[in-house]
């Protein structure tokens, strides 16, 4: 039988920061960081939201669109490298404010910024394995950038929900693979607030090679051609780098730019290829092939072709799609974004 | 004095070697050297290395390679002049063979820099500069090389497009070369419109960080045809010449005194004049010091640099073709590689060995590689056999 999404759901914060607020800031060129980065302004969390808020947000989308019964969730998996707490789950407060408690499986994921693929993986793998009937796999995060770094002007915030099932499938999930080697482009140990980069170290061989050695055997698997697909999302650390995979892979432009948030999102690190994929299937049409290839720093990318059914034209508007919240922002200075992401903090009076 | 020649060049593509090693592409290089010339033997070597214990926290360089290359026990010697590393380990091997103590000699460059980040290169290759008088109040190259533009500009009329178009003939000619890291063609507007990074350079007008080696093998010309069927290249002339290390001691900050006296004593050594230098290769590691070397070496007067890669003299069919190679700017800059490297594309102009960027009938050619802002300069004539 075949397994697929059942249920999808994005939700993205309403504040954003452009890129010459952050640059006037630190005396840098907002040009050449719009140019080089292809990005124009990023989400913010605000202060009172975290992976835990915007992946209920985005897990009640999914749920609405697919219809089901939450207690029928067998498991959720959320991928992210800013969970909340160090230690106790995300998934716990998520599970319990969607309904899906107690009989759930569930563990918080790691892996940079592929926990949230990751996470789709597996809860696909345990429907197709018959060990639950639903599987939720969330990708969310509210990425940290050290003031100044080149980091600062792409990370950002969103979530992105997949609710695996058999019955009532919007997209079949028709092929999966994965690409992973030790690479350690991009880290941040524990009690550290910041994570650390290798600078140009992350792009050849860390992004590149891993979305390349994804992304080919996925297409030796699938045995499809780039021209097969109506649709194509890559992990967006920043504008450039998707669109130079994907055309290197053989993908063209009208492919990708459905999917390709991050020029007015930013990278949302476990939630950027997972959004993209939400954006695609606002508007797939029933049989279109959807590549997707997410890339996680440390380092690995994993891929998936989905194809589109007939049920997904009706769920679409059931939700509030991604590129109408993306569409949607209110505009923070600097300083108010130094306080929403706890960059100033209040002197606590005793 | 025996008269040398250069029996063997070898060198690896240039660029970000994320899958290499310090060692792999030193090894790489000096080995297709080994091969090029069809030596069975090298009795010495010479290792150009500006700072790899910053760069890859690894020294005793001459062990490293001497093992890794399946050499020992031959002596070996790791050299370091800032930049200028490459040219004095050609010029070390040189002495050896023209002295009489050995007959087969290696002279090898490397540098790996990518494995530090922008802060940590800038870092390394500012120990090239007068820490107590320079570095530690803040300034780094191209900080340096900026203050040597604006004053070139102030006292000549240099103009801002005038170092561009530096950077555009050499991407020009790196465009024809393999081996090069950024082997792409760029505009005036190109170099205008890209990130200011010391006022007046952009960074169109800065050589790039680069992984790469380069290598060659000399002998004593008359004995050349007896180790190796490749044709030698005569060595006419091998100088250095040294300056203030700080850029501020200078009366003059627009030139290059220790450029100058090399090439006045290469003149002097090989028995030529500016004029007969057919081929150039020269130290550009920023726009402006294409401008102000081929000053000092006497091609063009003083000031009048700027105006003549303007009007294209140092473009490859130029009065004085320039970097043919793609330069340090295109090309790449692996700081300890690149004197060995100017002496590889030469040997190869000689040789008719150029490929697409191959200029015609050459009969002698120049190299000039310097360390820091000038405070040292090595300069090499070589002629066609």
């Amino acid at each position: 039988m075949a397994v697929g999404i059942v249920g999808y759901g994005a939700y993205i914060p309403l504040h954003r920061i452009k890129v010459e607020e952050i640059a006037k800031v630190w005396g840098a060129d907002a040009p050449s960081y719009k140019r080089g980065l292809m990005l124009q302004e990023k989400s913010v969390p605000a202060p009172d939201q975290d992976v835990i808020t915007m992946s209920v947000e985005a897990a009640r989308k999914a749920l609405k669109r697919s219809g089901i019964n939450p207690v029928d969730i067998g498991n959720i998996y959320i991928g992210s490298e800013s969970h909340p707490y160090a230690v106790k789950p995300s998934g716990t407060v998520v599970a319990e404010a969607i309904g899906a408690t107690p009989d759930i499986h569930c563990a918080d994921f790691e892996f940079a910024c592929k926990a949230g693929s990751e996470s789709m993986f597996v809860s696909y793998g345990l429907v197709k394995a018959g060990l639950v009937k639903y599987g939720l796999g969330i990708g969310a995060d509210t990425s940290q950038g050290a003031p100044g770094d080149a980091l600062e002007y792409s990370a950002s915030a969103g979530a992105a929900a997949f609710l695996f099932g058999e019955e009532n499938l919007l997209a079949t999930v028709d092929h999966t693979c994965s690409y992973t080697t030790d690479t350690p482009d991009f880290w941040r140990r524990e009690y550290q607030f910041y994570p650390r980069h290798g600078g140009r170290f992350t792009g050849e061989p860390a992004y590149f090679k891993h979305v390349m050695g994804a992304g080919t055997k996925l297409l030796e698997l699938s045995g499809l051609k780039p021209s097969d697909f109506q649709w194509a999302v890559f992990h967006q650390p920043n504008g450039k780098f998707p669109m130079k995979v994907g055309k290197k892979l053989g993908f063209t432009e009208e492919q990708m730019t459905q999917g390709w948030l991050v020029p007015k999102l930013g990278n949302t690190y476990s939630g950027a290829s997972p959004l993209g994929l939400t954006a695609i299937l606002d508007v797939a049409k029933p049989g279109d092939k959807i590549f997707m290839c997410s890339y996680g720093s440390g380092a690995g990318s994993d891929g998936f072709v989905f194809t589109a059914q007939d049920k997904l034209t009706e769920v679409q508007g059931a939700a509030t799609q991604t590129w109408d919240q993306l569409n949607k922002a209110r505009y923070l200075e600097y300083g108010a974004y130094a306080k929403f992401r706890g960059k100033i903090n209040k002197l606590e009076e005793n | 004095m025996r008269d040398v020649a250069v029996i063997g060049v070898g060198i690896n593509k240039w660029g970000e070697l994320w899958e290499h090693s310090l060692r792999n592409i030193f090894v790489d290089a000096a080995l297709k050297a080994i091969d090029d010339a069809g030596v069975d033997h090298v009795d010495s070597m010479y290792v150009g290395c500006m700072t790899s214990g910053l760069f890859v926290g690894q020294e005793h360089l001459s062990s490293l390679f001497t093992d890794y290359m399946g050499l020992n026990p031959i002596p070996a010697t790791r050299v370091e002049s800032a930049c200028a590393s490459g040219g004095v380990a050609f010029r070390s091997a040189i002495m050896e063979v023209a002295s009489g103590m050995s007959d087969v000699v290696l002279a090898g460059g490397v540098e790996k820099m990518n494995d530090l980040d922008g802060g940590g290169v800038t870092f390394a290759l500012a120990t090239a500069s007068d820490q107590e008088y320079e570095a530690y109040n803040g300034i780094t190259f191209p900080g340096l090389y900026a203050l040597m533009a604006r004053a070139h500009m102030e006292k000549y009329g240099t103009t801002r497009e005038q170092l561009a178009h530096v950077a555009v003939k050499n991407h020009a000619n790196g465009v024809l070369n393999p081996d090069a890291q950024f082997p792409m063609k760029i505009t005036v507007d190109t170099v205008l419109n890209s990130v200011e990074v010391a006022d007046p350079l952009r960074l169109m007008d800065c050589s790039p960080v680069t992984d790469g080696a380069a290598a060659l093998i000399v002998c004593p010309l008359d004995m050349a045809s007896k180790f190796s069927k490749a044709t030698p290249v005569r060595v006419a002339a091998s100088t250095m010449g040294t300056d203030t290390i700080a850029l501020h001691s200078r009366s003059d900050l627009t030139f290059l005194n220790s450029t100058a006296t090399a090439a006045e004593k290469a003149y002097a050594m090989a028995g030529v004049g500016p004029r007969d230098i057919d081929v150039t290769e020269v130290h550009d590691c920023f726009t402006i010091a294409e401008i102000c070397v081929t000053e000092a070496l006497g091609y063009f007067e003083k000031g009048q640099g700027g105006a003549a890669a303007e009007a294209g003299a140092t473009a490859r069919d130029g009065e004085f073709p320039v970097n043919p190679s793609g330069g340090l700017k295109s090309k790449g800059h692996p700081v300890g590689a690149t004197g060995v490297a100017q002496v590889v594309e030469i040997v190869k102009q000689l040789r008719g060995d150029a490929g697409e960027r191959q200029i015609k009938g050459v009969k002698r050619g120049l190299t000039q590689n310097m360390g820091g802002t000038g405070g040292s300069s090595v300069v090499h004539i070589l002629e066609a056999v």
